[in-house]
C-alpha cells in the first residue's frame, strides 16, 4: 500500500504520519484523529494511524504513554472524544465491542476460571451461536495451532503462564477476528517462555497472514522482533512511526532513538553534505566526522549524532571510519557481551561488543570509531 | 506468630479459649442442655428427657419452622436478585449517586429491626397499599433487613472481579446478556452465595420487625420461641432454638457445598 505522507497537525514535528486514504480505510485499521480523555486530562491527543492488513503494528512507549488507550479504543472499550476508528472498512467508532470482530490477549490473560481450556476457546463462537459442529472442528484446529489439544480438559488454574497464554491466543482466534489485538501478552511470562512464546507468535502470524494485529510492549525487543512496523508514543501522542529497521537505524528524534534500543547521542554541528555519497560532515569539538546524511539537518544546524553501542569500535571497521579519543570510564562483562563506558569530551558513551580477550582497563585512553553509514543525524529541532 | 515465648503462646491460648467459651460456647451448650432437661434445680440438670423435642416437631411448632424457612427462602432470594440487580447496575454509575444509593441500600441494616417493623407498620396499615395483616409485609420485612447484606456481599464479589474477563468476553462476541449468564454471574457465584446464607442466617433469626408485622397464622420461630419462653416454657424453647439452629445451620452447609468453579482459582 503506498503511504503519502501528511504533515498532520498533532504530530511531533516532523513526523511523517501515514494518511488514511479509502484504501486504507477499507482494509486493516485505521485511526482519524482520536483523542481519550480521562477525568480531563488527555491521554490520547488526536492518534492518527494506518495499519495495513495483514501486517504487525508494535506501539511502544513508557507507562501512560496512552499505546493501551490505543488499543482500547481499538476494541470499544474506551469511547473517544473525537475521532473515528475503521476496521476493515467499517467505521466502527459507534459500534460496541461485541460487534467489532476483534480477538484480544491481555497481559494477565483473563482466561474465565470456570471454564476449562476448550469452553474457553469455544466461548466467542458460542456467543455468536455457531453450530456444535462448527465449534468442535473451529476449537480443535485453534487448541492444535497453539499446541495444547492435549490440555482442553484443563482449568486455567492448572495450566502454567505459557499454557494459559497459548490458551488465550486460540480463544482469540477461534472466532476468526479481522484483528488481533494483543496487550503485553508476555510481560507475565519469565524470559526464557518469553522467548520461546515470541518465536511461536512470529509462526503464528506466518501462518495467519491477512491477520492484522497490534501489539502493545513497553519492551522494544518484542517490537523489534516480532512487528513489521513500530509506533513511538509518548505523553498520549505518536513521536515516531516507521518499519523496525529505519526506526532503529534512523530514529526521528531523540526519544525514539532512547527509547528503541540505546543510543549515544553527541551534539554537533553539521558543516557540510553531500547529497551525491548521502553522508555529511560534522563536528564535534576539535573532531571533524562524516555521517550518513539527514535531509532535514542542514548545513549550519545543530543536530544529535546518534550512534547504536554496537556500531562503536575499538578497531577501525573501514579506511573511512570515524575516530573519537576516549577515556575508559568502565568495563563490565555480561557473558555474551562486553559493555564498555567512555568518556568524550564530557559525553558518556556506550560501546558493547563480542566479548574481547583483552578489553580496555578503566581510565585508558583509546580511540573508537565508527563507520560513517553507522551514525545519523536527527536535527535539533526535533528533540523529544 | 507474634508471641514467641511458650509460656506467652500458652497464655494467648488460654485467653482465646476462655473468649470463646464465654461467648460461643457456653450459651450453645446451656441451650443443648435446657432442650434436653426435664428438670433443672442445681448447677446441672437432674433429669433429661426428650420431651421437649417431641413437643417442638407437633403442632404449631412445626408450621413455624416451615413458616421460618418459607419466610428466609423467599426473602433471601428477593434480596439477592434486588442486591445483585443494583450492584451490577451502580457499578459503572457516576460515584455521587453510586455512594447516595449505597447508602440507602445499607439504612435498613443500621436502622434497629423494630423500627424497620414499626416503619412498615405505618406505612402499609392504610390505603392505597394495605399488607398490615397479610404475609407480604412480613417479607417486605426480611427483604428490607437483609437487602443490605446481599447488595453488599454482591458489591464486593464484583469489585474483586477483574473487568478484563467481561471486556474479553464483549470482544469475542458476546452480548450484554450472554456476557452476564456466562461469565459475569458465575464468577460472582462465590459471593452470591455467601449474601444467600448471610441473608437467610439473618432471616430465620429475625424478631424484631417480625414481632411487630406478623399475621395470625405465620408466626415465625423466633416468634414463637420468644412466646413460649415468655410463658415460662424455657425448656421447649430451647428446643426449638436448637431446632431452629439446627435447620438453619443443615441449610448454610447444603449451600456452602454448592460446587464453585470460579472459587476454585
Amino acid at each position: 500500500m503506498a503511504e503519502a505522507v501528511l504533515g498532520h497537525p498533532a504530530a511531533a514535528p516532523g513526523l511523517s504520519v501515514p494518511f488514511i486514504g479509502p484504501d486504507a480505510a477499507r482494509r486493516g485499521i485505521g485511526y482519524e484523529g482520536i483523542a481519550v480523555a480521562y477525568k480531563g486530562t488527555i491521554v490520547l491527543a488526536d492518534f492518527t494511524l494506518a495499519v495495513r492488513p495483514g501486517e504487525i503494528m508494535a506501539l511502544i512507549g513508557p507507562s501512560g504513554s496512552g499505546k493501551t488507550t490505543a488499543l482500547r479504543v481499538t476494541a470499544g472499550f474506551v469511547r473517544p472524544l473525537r475521532g473515528r476508528v475503521h476496521i476493515g472498512g467499517r467505521d466502527v467508532t459507534d459500534l460496541p465491542p461485541y460487534a467489532r470482530s476483534i480477538g484480544m490477549v491481555v497481559q494477565n490473560y483473563a482466561l474465565f476460571p470456570h471454564m476449562p481450556a476448550y469452553e474457553n476457546v469455544a466461548f466467542g463462537l458460542r456467543a455468536r451461536g455457531a453450530q456444535e459442529a462448527t465449534i468442535r472442528e473451529q476449537v480443535a484446529a485453534c487448541l492444535r495451532m497453539v499446541g495444547m489439544e492435549s490440555f482442553a480438559k484443563r482449568y486455567p488454574r492448572e495450566l502454567s503462564g505459557g499454557q494459559q497464554q497459548r490458551v488465550a491466543i486460540a480463544r482469540a482466534l477461534a472466532i476468526r477476528p479481522e484483528v488481533l489485538l494483543l496487550d503485553e501478552p508476555l510481560s507475565a511470562l519469565d524470559a526464557q517462555i518469553r522467548l520461546t512464546m515470541l518465536e511461536e507468535l512470529s509462526r503464528l502470524h506466518r501462518s495467519l497472514p491477512t491477520l492484522t494485529v497490534i501489539y502493545v510492549t513497553h519492551d522494544q525487543t518484542e517490537a523489534l522482533t516480532l512487528a513489521d512496523r513500530i509506533g513511538i508514543m509518548r505523553d498520549g501522542r505518536l513521536v515516531a512511526l516507521g518499519d523496525c529497521q529505519g526506526l532503529y537505524r534512523r530514529p526521528p528524534n531523540r526519544f525514539a532513538a532512547e527509547f528503541l534500543g540505546r543510543a549515544n547521542l553527541l551534539p554537533v554541528t553539521v558543516e557540510a553534505e553531500d547529497a551525491a555519497s548521502g553522508l555529511a560532515r560534522v563536528r564535534f569539538g576539535a573532531a571533524s566526522l562524516m555521517v550518513r546524511r539527514n535531509p532535514e539537518a542542514t548545513a549550519g544546524q545543530a543536530a544529535l549524532l546518534c550512534i547504536r553501542p554496537h556500531d562503536l569500535r575499538l578497531e577501525p571497521p573501514g579506511p573511512s571510519a570515524n575516530s573519537l579519543a576516549a577515556s575508559v570510564s568502565e568495563v563490565r562483562w555480561k557473558g555474551d557481551l562486553h559493555d564498555i563506558g567512555f568518556e568524550i569530551g564530557g559525553h558518556r558513551l556506550r560501546l558493547t561488543a563480542a566479548p574481547l580477550r583483552t578489553p580496555p582497563e578503566a581510565g585508558a585512553l583509546v580511540n573508537c570509531y565508527f563507520a560513517p553509514e553507522d551514525a545519523t543525524l536527527i536535527p535539533e529541532e526535533r528533540r523529544g | 506468630m507474634l508471641v514467641w515465648s511458650r509460656a506467652g503462646r500458652a497464655g494467648a491460648w488460654a485467653v482465646l479459649a476462655l473468649l470463646v467459651g464465654v461467648i460461643y460456647a457456653l450459651p450453645a451448650i446451656i441451650i443443648i442442655l435446657a432442650s434436653v432437661t426435664g428438670q433443672w434445680n442445681g448447677v446441672l440438670p437432674s433429669h433429661f428427657t426428650l420431651r421437649h423435642y417431641a413437643n417442638a416437631l407437633h403442632g404449631s411448632s412445626a408450621a413455624m419452622l416451615r413458616a421460618s424457612i418459607v419466610t428466609g427462602l423467599l426473602a433471601s432470594a428477593l434480596a439477592l436478585v434486588n442486591g445483585s440487580w443494583a450492584a451490577l447496575a451502580l457499578r459503572n454509575t457516576r460515584p455521587l449517586p453510586r455512594r447516595v444509593l449505597d447508602i440507602v441500600f445499607f439504612i435498613p441494616s443500621a436502622v434497629p429491626s423494630v423500627s424497620v417493623g414499626l416503619g412498615l407498620l405505618v406505612a402499609f396499615s392504610r390505603p392505597p397499599v394495605l399488607l398490615n395483616g397479610t404475609l407480604a409485609i412480613v417479607f417486605v420485612a426480611h427483604f428490607v433487613l437483609v437487602s443490605a447484606y446481599s447488595y453488599g456481599n454482591v458489591s464486593a464479589g464484583l469489585a474483586r472481579i477483574t473487568p478484563e474477563y467481561e471486556q474479553i468476553a464483549e470482544s469475542l462476541g458476546a452480548r450484554p446478556w450472554y456476557r452476564l449468564r456466562h461469565v459475569t454471574l458465575p464468577l460472582l457465584m462465590p459471593y452470591l452465595i455467601a449474601a444467600f446464607s448471610l441473608s437467610f442466617a439473618l432471616s430465620m433469626g429475625e424478631l424484631g420487625a417480625t414481632v411487630m408485622v406478623y399475621p395470625p397464622g405465620w408466626v415465625t420461630l423466633p416468634v414463637g420461641i420468644f412466646g413460649i419462653t415468655d410463658r415460662g416454657a424455657v425448656f421447649d424453647g430451647s428446643a426449638l432454638t436448637v431446632l431452629l439452629a439446627v435447620t438453619a445451620l443443615a441449610v448454610l452447609i447444603a449451600l456452602s457445598r454448592i460446587p464453585i468453579k470460579a472459587a476454585q482459582r
